[in-house]
């Protein structure tokens, strides 16, 4: 018997995480997706009607809303975030001194929560006593910047607070990137009175596409889930101007009590996550294997 | 000639200078960038009200004043009880020490078995585990919902652990089994010889090599849980809720006069937490970044 205990002990130990993410993970995905099948309001139903919610979900104007605010934000976020953390990234790899220091304050809103960095920005962002007030103060005093209450701009000023959270991490990971490159490689381009620009752009660059593509993948994945920086911010708003298909979905789940609507609108976050995370996994694995 | 061989180097040492000069004006620049967030934050939190509505955003105040920080941490309105942000401070506390340290330990244990003790369809248990992290929570939030209210967990700081280490379990376990595979299996092989059990191997030859490994991954899952507002707002109630909830309804719920040092004070105390962490143990924060990227 003990003998038997200890032949099997890797799986024992196993056994419960696995069973535990088979029920909370694959379990509740399936549970998800029969609700969003059916005709759930308050109440969650069993008797599978077909994709009726998907069609409601398509047919509302407010997740029309919610979408593309997602391409919107998501395009920009992760655009801007890389550009600035990849400029930051190349500043920082010119043998700076003060590199530790400098490293350490450009990363330090990843640390923060994003119910922290949305009420800071909501705050220098208002039109009555923040920036605007600010700049008015200094002479200019026809100067606007009422982005946080216009329907039309507000879901930019999600963009300025996401890429001032999320870039100096972007910043870190090309770092690291940058560093891994062969430096024999470079120091043969300098000795031969290659620009250094022309180094980067077709040397250094060029090798890093893994890192561009992680990089990615993580900025898609914080844009596709965010949820409290809207919240903190705008909280969707005004009106729902501001609405993600993650606010959307906790509205309806949590106040609309429309379980159908949630469950058809957390399967459509959860099919646009899969289609930019399982095509690199798989390439991933794939790498790793061979 | 000679002219021209003297200014050359001189011209280059000169550009090279200026280049040298206007880099680190950037550099500076953007560290500026990020740190006014929190320059406002600080300086608006010591202003009394009357200066936050005559001053201007990045002015330093006049006389400072720590009545914001005082209202924030134990009077300020989170709804209709006026506690400020104590209870649910220690809410955090109570939430993230044992769901970080739960999950640390079964990270650990099932690294362990992920990286030195294959088994026929080990791999692929994990690769189904790991999954797991890539989902958005969106889409176990109902299910999750209901199961907690049929276990009478809804609305409890147990609720909200078991949740946070239900879904971090496929993180830490990453973590530890990235870090086991580096380490030789012959080690293992010979401790069998030997005679050592699983445990024995474990206890004995893992866990005294692990200490970075596990600083990295208690950091990870602090700053997750510690900083986590979805499963907060959805699976806690009022008197449960943790601080990143608090911290949301005192900024979004006030009538009346809107306390913006109040709401800075609060922000910033909600922070302090991860911020410290970060500032300490800078490097591991980093390093569980880069490893947990594959998250977001």
């Amino acid at each position: 018997m003990m003998e038997w205990m200890e032949k099997q002990m890797p799986k024992l130990v196993l056994a419960p995480s696995f069973a535990a993410s088979l029920i909370f993970v694959y379990g509740f995905i399936g549970w998800t997706a029969w609700v969003s099948l059916t005709k759930s309001k308050l109440l969650p139903r069993y008797d599978i009607v077909g994709p009726i919610q998907y069609q409601r979900l398509f047919d509302s104007p407010r997740w029309d809303v919610a979408l593309s605010n997602l391409f919107v934000f998501g395009f920009l976020f992760i655009v801007i975030s890389m550009l600035l953390g990849l400029v930051l990234a190349i500043l920082l790899d010119q043998k700076i001194r003060t590199e530790g220091i400098i490293r350490t304050i450009y990363l330090y809103p990843m640390a923060l929560s994003l119910i922290v960095t949305g009420t800071a920005w909501k705050w220098i962002l208002n039109p009555g006593l923040g920036f605007e007030a600010m700049v008015q103060s200094w002479g200019w005093d026809s100067f606007t910047f009422g982005w946080l209450v216009d329907p039309d701009m507000a879901i930019y000023t999600v963009v300025i607070a996401g890429v001032w959270q999320a870039s100096g991490f972007v910043m870190a990971l090309f770092l690291a990137g940058l560093r891994s490159v062969d430096q024999e490689i470079i120091k043969a381009a300098q000795v031969d009175g290659i620009p250094t620009w022309r180094i980067y752009s077709s040397i250094i660059l060029p090798s890093m596409a893994a890192v561009f593509l992680s990089a990615f993948i993580v900025l898609a994945h914080l844009a596709i889930k965010s949820f409290d920086l809207v919240i903190a911010l705008t909280g969707g708003g005004p009106g729902y101007a501001t609405d993600l298909p993650a606010t959307y979905m906790y509205t309806m789940a949590f106040s609309r009590g429309d379980i159908g609507q949630a469950a058809s609108s957390a399967m459509v976050m959860m099919m646009v996550v899969f289609a930019i995370v399982v095509p690199y996994l798989y390439s991933e694995l794939r790498a790793r294997n061979d | 000639m000679t002219n021209s061989l003297i200014t050359n180097p001189l011209r280059k040492m000169m550009k090279r200078l200026v280049l040298r000069w206007l880099l680190y004006l950037l550099l500076c620049t953007f560290a500026l960038y990020y740190m006014m967030p929190l320059f406002v934050m600080i300086t608006t939190s010591l202003k009394n009200l009357e200066e936050i509505r005559t001053g201007s955003l990045m002015s330093l105040p006049r006389e400072i004043t720590m009545a914001a920080w005082s209202t924030a941490w134990s009077s300020a309105c989170t709804g209709i009880q006026c506690e400020g942000l104590r209870p649910y401070f220690w809410n955090s506390v109570l939430l993230a020490v044992p769901a970080v340290l739960i999950s640390t330990i079964i990270g650990a244990i099932n690294g362990y078995v992920v990286a030195q003790w294959r088994f026929k369809l080990s791999n692929i248990l994990f690769a189904l585990m790991l999954f797991g992290c890539f989902i958005p929570f969106q889409v176990v939030l109902l299910p999750m919902a209901r199961v907690l209210g049929m276990t009478g967990l809804a609305g409890s700081i147990s609720g909200l652990i078991f949740v946070h280490v239900i879904y971090g379990i496929g993180f830490t376990t990453l973590f530890f089994r990235n870090y086991y595979v580096t380490i030789p299996a012959e080690l293992v092989k010979a401790a069998k010889v030997d005679g050592a059990s699983f445990w024995r191997i474990f206890f004995s030859i893992f866990l005294p090599l692990s200490l970075p490994i596990i600083v990295v991954t208690v950091i990870w899952q602090f700053t997750q849980i510690w900083n986590d507002f979805l499963f907060g707002v959805s699976f806690s109630q009022a008197g449960t809720q943790p601080i990143t909830v608090a911290l949301n309804n005192i900024v979004n719920s006030t009538t009346g006069v809107k306390e913006y040092n109040v709401d800075m004070a609060a922000a910033i105390i909600a922070a302090l937490p991860t911020l410290l962490v970060y500032i300490v143990a800078g490097k591991y924060f980093i390093r569980g970044l880069t490893a947990g990227s594959v998250k977001g």
